[in-house]
């Protein structure tokens, strides 16, 4: 389980560096990769369900927003692609430094768990904790969900229409 | 298995996360791109989530971090699709989407 882990996190690790430094379409791409592999680390830690929801939504919708916001945008010419390319390089050199130390520091510090074993999984399943106890949440998030989408319809308004309605 | 090998699977997972959120936090303070600082924002969020995963794990209450994930996965994708309308607004008023030009909405 720990060759795994380390495979999966190591791999996590380069799909999230690359997200950072590459084109805004790849950089898309990349995050889905990212997505996918935290994917895998919850199921190994047992949260399938989880999971599940952000492979299918973090994975594939917030990828298709993104690369769909990214098709309603003009490319660069060459010139400018060039200069972007040249000037993000040098920006984000000292990105992949500081997370080599913050993960060196955090695998470092990890000895400080106090955790002797696996523990057994907790009694009540996910749908009586989210339909139990976390009523409240499941309200919140319907209120919100309505909101974005009326947000959605007021930002996507064509403008020709509102100008002729003035 | 052996303790060991799960504290050194947790330990994994913790620096996994701890890369996760500087590479975000390196790509929204860097950035001049708005969706790249819409990228950046989606690896902090994932960082968190996989540290609420971690968390339910070490203190044997998955099913309560599952319930957290699921609530913040619905909060992201609508705070993405909202932030993705107001980048495209920018685009369509300025002809870019750089952050400098949110500076025009002071005031």
């Amino acid at each position: 389980m720990t060759h795994l882990t380390e495979i999966l996190v190591g791999l996590l690790t380069l799909a999230a560096l690359w997200t950072v430094q590459t084109t805004i379409l790849r950089a898309a791409i990349g995050l889905a990769a990212t997505s996918m592999l935290v994917t895998l680390l919850m199921f190994q830690m047992g949260a399938p369900l989880a999971a599940v929801f952000e492979l299918s939504v973090c994975a594939g919708l917030i990828t298709v927003v993104f690369a769909s916001t990214i098709s309603m945008t003009r490319p660069l010419d060459d010139a400018a692609r060039e200069r972007c390319r040249v000037r993000r390089k040098r920006r984000f050199h000292p990105a992949f430094f500081a997370a080599a130390l913050v993960g060196v520091a955090l695998w470092a510090t990890g000895y400080a768990l106090e955790v002797t074993a696996p523990p057994p999984p907790a009694p009540p399943a996910v749908r009586d904790v989210l339909w139990g106890a976390r009523r409240l949440d499941l309200v919140g998030q319907i209120i919100v969900l309505f909101v974005g989408v009326f947000a959605v319809v007021i930002l996507f308004k064509p403008r020709g229409e509102e100008e002729e309605a003035r | 298995m052996t303790p060991a090998v799960w504290i050194e699977h947790y330990r994994l997972v913790a620096s996994a996360a701890g890369v996760l959120f500087v590479a975000g936090l390196y790509c929204i303070v860097f950035s001049r791109n708005l969706l790249r600082v819409l990228i950046g924002t989606e690896m902090l969020t994932k960082s968190v989530t996989l540290l609420l995963v971690l968390a339910g794990a070490v203190t044997g209450r998955v099913a309560l971090a599952e319930a957290f994930v699921i609530t913040l996965i619905v909060l992201e994708v609508v705070a993405v699709a909202v932030a993705a309308g107001i980048v495209l607004g920018v685009y369509r008023q300025h002809g870019a989407a750089r952050v400098r030009l949110l500076m025009e909405l002071k005031g």
